[in-house]
């Protein structure tokens, strides 16, 4: 176990350091016009070359690439071009709240996806199985902006409309403001999120458990004379989730970017919306930064994920 | 070879012999496609979309309206509100005073065009590495997996987003750089097939009959990887779509004043309240092109994986 993990974290280390270079090398190379636009209009090649010169950009593209990863490895990302505010700063100051928008939601389509999946699976050709088919694909196929616009049509202006204002249009409010504000702030970009995912986990667990219960191993439980859903829950449904625990790995690191969209719609100011604002300033240490932070989000999802495996599944070996 | 048709002094006539006949994968799963409805239908609509989107100039003539005209006089209410659907503007007008079912008919054709370039670049990239990799193998193999590993761990949207603001807006722009990004998850499942499939006896009887590499690679290991990539590139068609949609949506994506779904949904933000027709028309023509795909590109999975899925389905 203790060889898989440092395996394992040393490829993570290695695919981090292959997109540090990546990024660098896309977002550098390609000219910025940073120190003009910071200089305003009327600046002197002068003053944009002091600029740059301050921002560390006159440098060989190698040695600025080999001090952001020193300072990287320091845990220092650089400082922004506009307001010398750190990265990490902004990171740290955004994260709260695309963490309670990820976990809130994730935990929402989790638990609708599987729930949905495994009735649909019990009862295939069920009405049950059908609408909740139906249903699934619509979500699927349903682009997030527009769920989220939908969501706001209803159950914010027309609710507000009709004298029940329930929900606010956007915004943030920190929990420690009060749970309910918090929440209340949440509810619709948690929706948003979910039910799209809560879609693909319906299909998923519906599939993986469909294929599961066709195997011998059920049989074998049903003809123990075990209950029927000691045999759905406790045999079919725990090995079942070993493609959604694979998903939802993947979901779970693509969050952090996928966030972006709901965030803009119902105007959170989490890293989403941070890394929005940056590429609009061209503002690179922090498009770079984030950019990082998401990447590394995945890769420890994907090491998490392999190890929840050999819980699910008893048949998975490590090497 | 001549058939017997006379078995034990009987003499049978020609219409009791039933021919075998050899039917390929590909006839099996067509034919399983066809009797599918909910696909045929899906196609159906598919269809449709297209012919819209190819007739687009022909909702312009008939209206007499162009995508990018602004009708300021009768086309916005006295206050400078969008126009509802009425006799001259079927779907209404927009902030500008712009027919929206025109601008509809004509964004059908970025949100086709985007869908099905970007997703012919991704399937080209992906299945030439996932195939490299998995035939060659050995050190390429090791390199190439890796890549693959760096490609998916970039945070997509936020990767492509980024990239399109820099290089800066374009319908080029926007085809490469989801090209760019998803061709990883397609090169990983070529590769997984490639190495099951390289390993089979009629690989090994062409190499003894004296194959060389690059026939074997191309007549006998990449028909049977086909079928997955067929299904997975249906499937991929309406997450292109969407991420195109997104991509305008942000204000990333075609110039204006092009019309397209995610760009004008984009710009009804704003009058949501006031014009629904706005944001429902272009709305409601990227979903039901999305879900049309996404219905085909099941019926076209259960097609060719005739397993439990199917028979559950009865």
């Amino acid at each position: 176990m203790l060889r898989f993990l440092l395996h394992r974290l040393l490829i993570g280390l290695l695919v981090l350091w292959l997109i540090s270079l990546a990024v660098f090398a896309l977002f550098f190379v390609i000219p910025s016009n940073v120190a003009r636009t910071l200089a305003g209009r009327q600046a002197t090649p002068e003053t944009i070359a002091m600029i740059e010169h301050r921002l560390g950009l006159d440098q060989p593209i190698l040695k600025q690439y080999w001090t952001f990863l020193t300072n990287a490895l320091h845990g220092d990302l650089g400082y922004d071009y506009y307001h010398q505010v750190p990265v990490t700063t902004i990171i740290a100051q955004a994260l709260p709240v695309t963490l309670s928008l990820a976990i809130g939601a994730s935990i929402l389509w989790l638990s609708m996806g599987i729930f949905n999946g495994v009735v649909s699976a019990v009862h295939p050709r069920s009405f049950a199985d059908r609408a909740l088919t139906v249903f699934s694909l619509v979500f699927y196929s349903m682009p997030s902006f527009l769920l989220g616009l939908v969501l706001l049509y209803f159950l914010y202006f027309q609710l507000t409309l009709a004298g029940y204002p329930i929900f606010p249009a956007g915004g943030y409010a920190p929990i420690k403001d009060g749970f309910w504000p918090w929440m209340d702030h949440l509810i619709l970009p948690w929706l948003t999120l979910a039910l799209l995912s809560a879609a693909v986990y319906t299909r998923l667990t519906r599939g993986s458990m469909l294929d599961v219960l066709s195997e011998d191993y059920i049989k074998t439980a049903r003809a123990k004379g075990l209950s029927e859903n000691r045999v759905n829950y406790r045999h079919a449904l725990r090995s079942a989730l070993t493609p959604v625990v694979t998903q939802f790995g993947i979901d779970l690191g693509q969050l952090v970017g996928g966030v972006v969209v709901t965030e803009t719609v119902f105007s959170l100011p989490g890293l989403g919306k941070a890394s929005i604002d940056a590429i609009n300033q061209q503002d690179l240490p922090v498009i770079i930064g984030i950019v990082l932070f998401a990447s590394a989000a995945v890769v420890v999802a994907n090491i998490v994920v392999d190890m929840v495996y050999v819980v699910l599944d008893p048949r998975v070996r490590l090497h | 070879m001549t058939q017997v048709h006379a078995t034990g002094g009987e003499v049978q006539t020609t219409e009791q012999v039933r021919r075998i006949e050899g039917r390929s994968p590909w006839v099996l799963a067509w034919e399983r496609l066809r009797r599918d409805r909910l696909a045929m239908f899906s196609l159906g609509v598919i269809i449709l979309i297209v012919l819209v989107a190819l007739f687009a100039p022909v909702f312009a003539a008939i209206t007499g309206h162009g995508p990018n005209e602004q009708y300021r006089d009768i086309g916005l209410t006295p206050q400078g509100l969008p126009v509802a659907p009425n006799s001259t503007f079927w779907f209404g007008t927009d902030d500008l005073g712009r027919d929206v079912l025109v601008r509809v008919a004509y964004g059908a054709r970025v949100s086709l065009g985007v869908g099905v370039l970007a997703t012919l670049l991704t399937v080209v990239i992906g299945v030439v590495v996932g195939l490299t990799a998995g035939f060659i193998g050995g050190v390429t193999d090791t390199v190439l997996a890796r890549f693959i590993d760096v490609v998916l761990s970039f945070p997509f949207l936020l990767a492509a987003i980024a990239l399109v603001s820099i290089i800066g807006p374009s319908l080029t722009v926007t085809i490469f750089v989801i090209g760019f990004f998803s061709w990883a998850s397609m090169a990983r499942i070529v590769r997984g097939q490639v190495l099951s499939v390289k390993e089979r006896e009629y690989v090994e009887a062409a190499r003894s009959l004296g194959a060389g590499n690059g026939r074997i690679m191309l007549i006998d290991v990449f028909p049977n990887v086909l079928a997955p990539v067929i299904v997975y590139t249906t499937l991929l068609i309406p997450v292109v779509i969407v991420i195109q949609a997104t991509l305008s949506f942000l204000g990333l994506g075609l110039q204006p004043p092009t019309p397209d779904w995610g760009g004008m949904i984009d710009e009804s933000r704003n009058y949501y309240q006031t014009a629904w027709w706005f944001m429902f028309f272009p709305g409601i023509a990227l979903v039901i092109t999305t879900l049309a795909f996404n219905l085909f590109g099941d019926g076209v999975r259960d097609a060719f994986d005739p397993r439990v899925e199917r028979l559950m389905r009865g």
